[in-house]
């Protein structure tokens, strides 16, 4: 009854949204800043104590939003290629490797997942340690894996990939198989119906009901195995991702912290743009209205 | 019933261990490949004592900033459900930033507050876990039932009033899921800063340097000491979550 | 004589998107406090609007509106009037009889005056064994007397109703107007009742209102001269069926009109 209202307030929401985005962006950079000044103003201490400030507000350890910018178009090294430059190769690299891995995953975990609803007693048997899985640290094995494959002598990226295949996995099984299980009774009667058979009756109902949850994961398991393949790169001892950039610069962090802040920066430009392909393909393959099923 | 019901999977476990051993035993599987629960257990007993002391370290890395983190992110959901304004920059933002990889930030928390402060890794494990905390939150506050709104105005309650009976409750569903996403988060976090250099005596130090050795059982043993914590803060959760909201567990139970 | 609803030119219209909807025009209506008022009439007719107006949960554009000799804001504020829905809108954190304490917790009666006041109401609706339930463990005619007990706490002049039995099964639906008719004789209380159920609508009201859509307004008023007490016999009574048919009449030309 009140939607008349509602619907007005509406229509100026997108530009609100949007305002309110920037104005929380400008919120974070200001406090940034007035931060650092407060800081330049006590020269480092508390007001009115003597504690000092921690983090340090000074610009070898928290530099100037704009240092961090300019240090982005600015060469890597001496002569070399420009840092936002070097950092995109290594994104690319990282998300190839993240990519490969998420599909592979997500593919196996949709045919585990069907495989268990399927299977009670497979479901029985296993779900447990699936779920129970989700509250270990899994990504506690990325370092041993990529010292295996190295030992195996599988190419690095292989390892990474396996990594965020992992991570992927677990997220897609588990909402798989809550997916198909959750068309209404009544519609599975109704395929009973019209003497449909099991496998049509996967494709045909199981299957579109389960997209929204196997998205809501898939979202869940790009962003996990952005971070799967960073720190599969850790110890990997090649450098061409950005888990090699970000341990290099962390190097270097004394001498200029705004490279360091630029390889985070970009790190998350990578990840917003994995999930934000992922969101795409949910946005194209869903009706609008079905989207955002809760984990 | 309920004995039947654990007989599936204490099964699989028991088998699959069983076959695990076998396999290793009668292929002679080299450790660095796949050691045997055996031999993983052996480790388990051997380094008890250091084992646990590492993990009780990177649990007070993961709990301190699971407290942080988890006070400022209901705070900040208060405020965000308070003023829809804020609520509609607040709720991409935080899409946005969940996304990202957050433990990407580690290195800078380690120049921040110390390599060696276990500060650093309590403000990424704050930061990792702010983000859900709030964004449910706030969800829950949020979305309380147009029905029940209307029954709370015609009982002319007032918005403290609304708050404290009606959208507090409500939330304590979409808390607790938050929480239980959180909880395995932190234990994450804690570990993975902790691949980014800091003390050696931490849990995610000795996985790595006794990979690096080659001495994978020991690596393993870290990893189901990192399981157990993982599996009992989540049960503390599960625990809270009964002792809390009774009426909402049974509701799950019954359906 | 003063009026418990008092209600002259009173429209609402709702603006949105797709231009305004009328949605109640010139509503007149005045009830006489121990009245059973049921609102009859299609979807969209705005019954369930005027509702919300009389207990303030909507504001009218135009007219004027007394409810209980004051201004409807203080009426709702003063818990002048008791509400009950279609969905039974319980707390499902909250157990039956904490339900019913809600109402009497928000007027700040104490826990020994509230505690006796809702075991007494419980009781009246039938469901003593029942208080320290929790709602999804009701059916749902239980569920719904628990919302008429919370609606009855303090003992208000007026009880909204907006389709409360409208979810439930025939047979259960039956009972519970019996048992709604047991209530409103034994309180006393003004009863405001929204229904698209011709039958309910003559078997528990004293008088009732046909309305129309586009835009709402009030076609017919029909007095329902069926003796008091009716028990479930009265609707085998011809008197029972020539209403109904009057009832029906009317909205069948409310609809030609629009």
């Amino acid at each position: 009854m009140t939607a008349g209202t509602e619907s007005r307030q509406a229509d100026r929401r997108p530009q609100r949204r949007v305002l309110a985005f920037i104005a929380i962006l400008v919120a974070v950079i200001v406090l940034w800043e007035g931060y650092k000044l407060l800081g330049r103003a006590t020269g480092g201490v508390w007001p009115f104590t003597e504690t000092e400030m921690r983090p340090r507000p000074g610009n070898n350890s928290m530099p100037h939003v704009w240092d961090v910018v300019t240090s982005l178009f600015g060469p890597v090294r001496r002569g070399g290629e420009p840092l936002i430059v070097a950092l995109a190769v290594a994104t690319f690299y990282t998300l190839r490797e993240a990519v490969v891995g998420f599909l592979v995953g997500g593919l196996v975990g949709f045919v585990i997942g069907v495989m268990f609803v399927r299977s009670r007693t497979a479901e029985r048997a296993f779900m447990p340690y699936v779920v129970a899985s989700q509250t270990i640290p899994i990504i506690a094995i990325a370092p041993m894996v990529v010292i295996w494959g190295r030992r195996l002598d599988a190419p690095g990226w292989m390892a990474v990939s396996i990594i965020a295949a992992y991570l992927t996995f677990f997220p897609v099984a588990i909402n798989t198989v809550r997916g198909l299980r959750s068309p209404e009774p009544t519609a599975t009667e109704l395929f009973h119906s019209y003497a449909a058979s099991p496998w049509e009756r996967l494709w045909k109902l199981q299957v579109p009901s389960a997209l929204p949850y196997i998205f809501t994961a898939l979202k869940i398991s790009a962003a996990a195995s952005v971070v799967g393949a960073i720190v599969g790169e850790l110890p990997a001892g090649f450098g061409e991702g950005l888990g090699r950039a970000l341990l290099q610069f962390n190097q270097v962090f004394a001498a200029d912290p705004s490279k360091l802040y630029a390889a985070v920066f970009m790190a998350a430009i990578g990840g917003l743009i994995f999930v934000g392909v992922v969101s795409l393909a949910e946005r194209l393959t869903l009706p609008s209205g079905v989207r955002g099923a809760e984990l | 019933m309920r004995a039947g019901r654990l007989t599936a999977p204490v099964l699989a476990f028991v088998g699959g261990v069983a076959l695990w051993e076998a396999l290793v035993r009668l292929f002679d599987i080299e450790a660095f490949i796949l050691p045997a629960p055996s031999a993983i257990w052996t480790s388990f007993v051997t380094n008890f004592a250091d084992i646990w002391s590492y993990g009780f370290r990177t649990l007070i890395e993961a709990v301190g900033g699971l407290v942080v983190g988890t006070i400022l992110g209901i705070l900040v959901a208060a405020a965000v459900a308070r003023w829809t304004t804020l609520r509609l920059g607040a709720m991409p933002f935080a899409a946005a930033v969940n996304a990202m990889p957050i433990v990407a930030t580690a290195p800078i928390f380690n120049q921040l507050f110390g390599l060696t402060s276990p500060v650093s890794k309590m403000a990424v494990v704050a930061l990792m876990v702010f983000f859900p905390v709030m964004a449910n939150t706030t969800r829950g506050l949020v979305e309380a039932d147009p029905a029940r709104l209307e029954l709370m105005r015609a009982m002319a309650a007032s918005p403290y009033e609304i708050l404290r009976r009606l959208r507090i409750p409500t939330s304590l569903p979409y808390f607790f899921s938050a929480m239980k996403v959180a909880v395995p988060l932190s234990l994450i976090g804690a570990i993975i800063a902790e691949y980014f250099g800091g003390p050696q005596d931490v849990l995610g130090q000795y996985i790595t340097n006794r990979a690096q050795l080659f001495q994978f059982p020991d690596a393993w043993a870290a990893i189901l000491v990192s399981a157990v914590l993982g599996i009992s803060m989540y049960s503390i959760v599960l625990a809270a979550e009964r002792l809390v909201m009774p009426w909402h567990v049974s509701i799950r139970a019954a359906e | 004589m003063d009026f418990i609803v008092d209600a002259q030119k009173l429209s609402k219209t709702f603006s949105g998107r797709s231009g305004t909807v009328e949605a109640l025009s010139d509503i007149d209506l005045q009830i006489e406090p121990g009245e059973f008022v049921s609102l009859i009439g299609p979807s969209g007719c705005g019954k369930s609007t005027l509702l919300r107006l009389i207990g303030e949960l909507l504001h009218p554009s135009a007219g004027r509106l007394i409810v209980n000799g004051k201004d409807p804001h203080q009426a709702r504020l003063d818990g002048d009037y008791g509400i009950a829905f279609q969905s039974a809108t319980l707390l499902e954190w909250r157990t039956v009889l904490r339900n019913v304490e809600l109402p009497l917790e928000l007027a700040d009666v104490d826990a020994h005056g509230r505690r006796s006041r809702a075991e007494e109401l419980l009781a009246m609706v039938g469901l003593s064994d029942f208080v320290d339930h929790y709602p999804w463990q009701l059916s749902g005619g239980m569920q719904q007397r628990v919302a008429i007990a919370r609606a009855l706490g303090q003992r208000p002049p007026l009880l909204l109703m907006d389709e409360p039995f409208g979810a439930l099964d025939e047979m259960t639906r039956e009972s519970m107007q019996q048992e709604l008719m047991r209530i409103w004789r034994d309180t006393g209380t003004t009863v405001v009742f929204v229904t698209h159920s011709i039958p309910e609508a003559v078997f528990l009201s004293t008088r009732t209102i046909v309305m129309s859509s586009r835009p709402g307004r009030i076609t017919h008023r029909i007095d329902i001269d069926l003796p008091q007490p009716r028990q479930f016999e009265i609707r085998e009574s011809p008197r029972f069926f020539e209403l109904l048919t009057e009832v029906r009449e009317a909205l069948r030309q409310g609809e030609k009109l629009s």
